[in-house]
C-alpha cells in the first residue's frame, strides 16, 4: 500500500471560551481517515458537523487539541498537528494548498497576480506565471478586461473563480476545497469539476467539502461521514 | 528557504527601574518571514522592538544576529562602529513618525540617496537613478525628487522612510507601528506597498502594530503581548483564527469586522 | 617694548602651554577637532580670537608676522590684529608673504607659494563641518570617530539637485590624510588645492567653538566630490584689472553706481610684488 497523502488520527479539537466564563465547546473528537495520492475525498454530513473545522485543523488555522495530521508531500511525512509554525508555512508553500469559500481580498492587487502569486512565491519567472494564471483565468471564463483589475469590486461567483485558479495554478499534492462551486454557473462547475479530474490523473489529492451533489458525485471518490466525529455530549 | 534563522532573542527582559518593559521573551526569525508583534500601549512592545534593533540593552537575555559572513553575532557585544554599520546596511527601521526617521530639510532624492553615499557611493547619476527608481516603487511622483518632505503629506513621507530604508536592501527591517497616524485610505495603499515590497525583496521583517488587521495581511507569525510578556505565538491566522489565550481572545473579539 | 602690564604674547605661560599641548595633539591627528579651553580676548568673537590664541602660543621673538583678511593686509581685522601682536609681543611684522614666519589668516591663502617653517593661522568660525545636517556635537563625534561622512555627500548631493553643479564655493569640505573630514574655515575652494602637501604648518583655531585643528606639512587634503561632479576650482574669464595676474583669485570692485566694476588680486602683497617688478 502507498503511503497516503494525508493520514488524520484521533484529532480532537474544542473551543475554550474565555470571555463566556471559560466553557469548552467540544466540536470533534476522534477524526481519523486518509486521502491517497489522485484521490479526492468528500466530507459529508449536515452544517454545523465541523467540516469546515476539519479543513481549517487541516491547513493549520485551528490548533487540534489531539491526534496526528501527517501529510506527505514526496518528501516524506510532516506531523502538523506537532509541527513549527516554519514547518506549516513551509508544507503551504510546496503541498498544501487551500480554496475557501469566499477571496480575503487584498486592496489593489489585480486579479492575474493574485492567482500568479503562488507561482511567483516559488521563484517561477514572472511572465510564465503570469501566462499560466492569464490561462487558467480564460479557462474559467472570467472576461479579459478584469484581469488587470483588483476583485474587491468582482461578483461572487467572479471572486470564486479567482479563488479556484489561485488554488489550482500551483498544483499542490493536497488541496483543500470548502465549497469551491458554490456561487458558479453550470459551465464554470463543469470546468472545476474538470480541473479536479486532470490533477487527480497526475496524482493530486484533495479535500472537499460540496455541498452540490452533481458535483460531489462527479468527482468524489469516497464520502466521509463528519458526524462519526462529533464528541459524545457529556 | 535558509535553514538557520536570522534572528534569535532568548530570554529578553528588560526592566527601567523596578518597572517592566519586557519579561523573557524568546523566538526564532527566519529569512524572509514576517513576525508581528501585537499589543496594546504599555504591553512592552515597543520596548521589544528597542532591544531586538540594538537600541535598548537588556537587562537580561541575548538577541543574536547572522551576519553576512553567516556568523552569529550578539548584537551588545558588537563594537559600536559594527552595529552603527548594520543598522544603516543590513537593517532598516520604519518610524511610526516618519519626521523621526526622515532628514526633513533635505530633498527626498537625497533622503532616499544617503545609505548609499553612506556606503561609499560616489556617483552622483547612479545615485539619482536609484533614488528615482525607488520613488517610483514605492509611488511617490519623481518630479518631487529634488523636494524636502516637509512639503509632502503623512502618507508620502511614509513611503519616502520606506524607500529610505529599503535603498541598500536590508535583510532585516523593523517597523513600529508603519501605518498609526494615517487615514484609513492611506493605511490600505501603505500595507498593500510594504506587503508587495516584503514579498518581492525577501527581506525578514519584526513589524510592530496594535492593528490586528494589519498583522494578518503582512505577517505569518505573531506574538502577542500583555503586561510586558508574549501570552501566545504562532502562525497568524491559527493566533486570529483559533486563540487560546483569554487576552488574544478579547483582542480578536474586540475588532470591528469591515 | 613690551608694555610691562601684559606678559609675552598677552597670554599667561601656563595657557600658552595649554594650548601647545592641543597643537600637538591637532599635529599628531590631522584633521581631528582638538578641543581647548579656549580664552577671552581683548576682541569679539569672531575677529579672529581663535587664531589669535594660537598665534600667541606658537610665535617667539625672531618671528616675522603677517595677517590678512580676505587677502589683504590693510582691512580693519588685519591691521588690528597686526598691532596687537606688535605690541604685546614686540615681533616684526610684515606684508611680505615670502618673509613672513607666522600669518595669520581670514578667507584666503597667500598666492605667493608657502615654504617650509612658514605656520599658516586661520581663522574659523565654526570647526565642525557635519554641523549644518547634524546638530548634535554627541552625534558629530561618533561620526568622526568612526568615519561616517556620508552626511558630507548629501550636502554635496543637494548642491547639484538644486543647482546642477556643487554650488559650495568656500567652507568647502576637506579629507585630511585619508581619516578625518575637515572644514578649512571660509576659505574660497578656489585655496583648496594649496593646503595639499604644503610645506607650511597649518594651524586652525576656532575661539567661540574652543578647538583646534591642523595639517601637519606635505599632509594630503582631497576635496570632496563626486565621479561625476569632480571638484574644480573657480576661474576667471580675465586677468586681474591692475597686475594683469591670471590663474589667481579676484576680488570684484565696484567702481561706480553705474555699474562700473573691475576685478582685481584679492592677495593685496602678490599684486603690489607683480605691480613693482613691473615698474623695476
Amino acid at each position: 500500500m502507498t503511503t497516503p497523502r494525508l493520514a488524520v488520527r484521533d484529532v480532537a479539537k474544542s473551543f475554550t471560551m474565555h470571555l463566556r466564563d471559560g466553557i469548552c465547546l467540544r466540536v470533534l473528537d476522534g477524526v481519523t481517515f486518509t486521502v491517497a495520492p489522485g484521490e479526492c475525498v468528500v466530507l459529508g454530513g449536515p452544517s454545523g458537523a465541523g467540516k469546515s473545522s476539519i479543513l481549517k485543523i487541516v491547513y493549520g488555522n485551528y490548533a487540534a487539541d489531539a491526534g496526528a495530521i501527517v501529510v506527505d508531500g514526496g518528501q516524506g511525512g510532516l506531523d502538523l498537528a506537532t509541527a513549527t509554525p516554519r514547518a506549516v508555512l513551509a508544507a503551504r508553500h510546496a503541498t498544501i494548498g487551500y480554496v475557501s469559500q469566499f477571496l480575503r481580498v487584498v486592496p489593489r492587487v489585480a486579479a492575474r497576480d493574485i492567482v500568479a502569486e503562488p507561482l511567483i512565491l516559488r521563484g517561477i519567472d514572472r511572465d510564465e506565471a503570469t501566462d499560466r494564471a492569464e490561462a487558467l483565468l480564460a479557462r474559467l471564463n472570467l472576461p479579459a478586461r478584469l484581469w488587470s483589475l483588483p476583485p474587491a469590486t468582482f461578483s461572487g461567483g467572479e471572486q470564486q473563480r479567482i479563488n479556484v485558479a489561485r488554488g489550482f495554478i500551483a498544483r499542490y499534492p493536497l488541496l483543500l476545497l470548502d465549497e469551491p462551486t458554490a456561487s458558479l454557473d453550470a459551465a464554470n462547475r463543469a470546468v472545476v469539476v474538470d480541473l479536479i479530474r486532470e490533477a487527480k490523473t497526475e496524482g493530486g489529492s484533495f479535500l472537499g467539502i460540496f455541498h452540490d451533489e452533481a458535483v460531489r458525485d462527479a468527482v468524489a471518490d469516497r464520502v466521509i461521514d463528519v458526524t462519526h466525529f462529533t464528541p459524545a455530549t457529556p | 528557504m535558509s535553514d538557520v534563522p536570522i534572528l534569535v532573542a532568548e530570554g529578553v527582559t528588560k526592566h527601567y527601574g523596578a518597572r517592566l518593559g519586557c519579561r523573557d521573551v524568546g523566538f526564532e526569525l527566519w529569512p524572509g518571514e514576517v513576525l508581528a508583534v501585537v499589543g496594546e500601549s504599555g504591553s512592552g512592545k515597543t520596548t521589544l522592538l528597542n532591544c531586538l534593533s540594538a537600541r535598548l540593552r537588556p537587562t537580561t537575555g541575548s538577541i543574536r544576529y547572522r551576519m553576512r559572513d553567516g556568523a552569529m553575532r550578539d548584537l551588545y557585544t558588537l563594537e559600536e562602529a559594527e552595529r552603527r554599520r548594520l543598522m544603516r546596511t543590513d537593517w532598516g527601521f520604519v518610524h511610526q513618525n516618519p519626521a523621526d526617521g526622515l532628514r526633513m530639510t533635505v530633498s527626498a532624492g537625497a533622503n532616499v540617496g544617503e545609505r548609499l553615499m553612506a556606503l561609499g557611493e560616489r556617483h552622483y547619476g547612479h545615485i539619482r537613478d536609484t533614488a528615482l527608481s525607488w520613488l517610483e516603487r514605492v509611488e511617490v511622483a519623481t518630479d518631487r525628487i529634488d523636494d524636502d518632505p516637509r512639503g509632502f503629506s503623512g502618507g508620502m513621507r511614509q513611503r519616502l522612510q520606506i524607500a529610505r530604508n529599503l535603498v541598500t536592501r536590508p535583510r532585516l527591517v523593523f517597523m513600529d507601528e508603519p501605518t498609526g497616524g494615517l487615514d484609513v485610505s492611506v493605511q490600505a495603499r501603505l500595507l498593500d506597498l510594504l506587503r508587495g515590497l516584503v514579498g518581492e525583496l525577501g527581506m525578514a521583517v519584526v513589524i510592530v502594530t496594535h492593528d490586528l488587521a494589519v498583522a494578518r495581511l503582512l505577517s505569518d507569525r505573531m506574538l502577542v503581548m500583555k503586561d510586558g510578556r508574549v501570552v501566545e505565538s504562532g502562525l497568524t491566522d491559527r493566533v486570529l483564527d483559533d486563540p487560546h489565550a483569554p487576552y488574544t481572545q478579547l483582542l480578536v473579539s474586540s475588532i470591528l469586522q469591515a | 617694548m613690551t608694555a610691562p602690564a601684559y606678559n609675552f604674547a598677552y597670554l599667561d605661560e601656563q595657557t600658552k602651554r595649554m594650548i601647545r599641548r592641543a597643537i600637538l595633539k591637532a599635529v599628531a591627528i590631522p584633521g581631528y577637532q582638538v578641543s581647548f579651553a579656549s580664552r577671552e580676548m581683548p576682541m569679539p568673537y569672531g575677529w579672529g580670537t581663535g587664531g589669535v590664541q594660537v598665534t600667541a602660543a606658537v610665535i617667539g621673538p625672531d618671528d616675522v608676522l603677517k595677517v590678512i583678511d580676505q587677502g589683504a593686509d590693510d582691512t580693519t581685522n588685519a591691521v588690528s590684529i597686526r598691532a596687537f601682536f606688535a605690541k604685546v609681543a614686540d615681533v616684526a611684522t610684515t606684508t611680505r608673504t615670502e618673509e613672513a614666519t607666522i600669518i595669520q589668516t581670514r578667507h584666503r591663502i597667500p598666492e605667493a607659494p608657502l615654504h617650509e617653517g612658514q605656520i599658516l593661522v586661520y581663522q574659523v568660525p565654526i570647526p565642525e563641518p557635519l554641523r549644518f545636517l547634524e546638530p548634535r556635537e554627541t552625534e558629530t563625534r561618533t561620526l568622526h570617530a568612526l568615519e561616517e561622512y556620508g552626511l558630507v555627500h548629501v550636502k554635496l548631493y543637494e548642491d547639484i539637485a538644486r543647482h546642477g553643479h556643487i554650488a559650495t564655493t568656500y567652507a568647502y569640505p576637506v579629507m585630511v590624510e585619508g581619516r578625518y573630514v575637515m572644514d578649512p574655515s571660509p576659505i574660497p575652494k578656489f585655496d583648496n588645492p594649496k593646503m595639499d602637501h604644503s610645506p607650511a604648518l597649518q594651524l586652525f583655531g576656532a575661539g567661540r567653538e574652543k578647538r583646534i585643528y591642523a595639517i601637519p606639512p606635505y599632509a594630503q587634503v582631497v576635496s570632496l566630490d563626486f565621479e561625476d561632479h569632480p571638484f574644480e576650482v573657480q576661474t576667471f574669464a580675465d586677468p586681474c584689472a591692475l597686475c594683469g595676474a591670471t590663474g589667481v583669485y579676484l576680488d570684484e570692485v565696484i567702481l561706480d553706481d553705474r555699474g562700473g566694476r573691475m576685478f582685481v588680486c584679492s592677495d593685496t602683497d602678490y599684486c603690489e610684488g607683480r605691480r613693482g617688478e613691473a615698474e623695476a
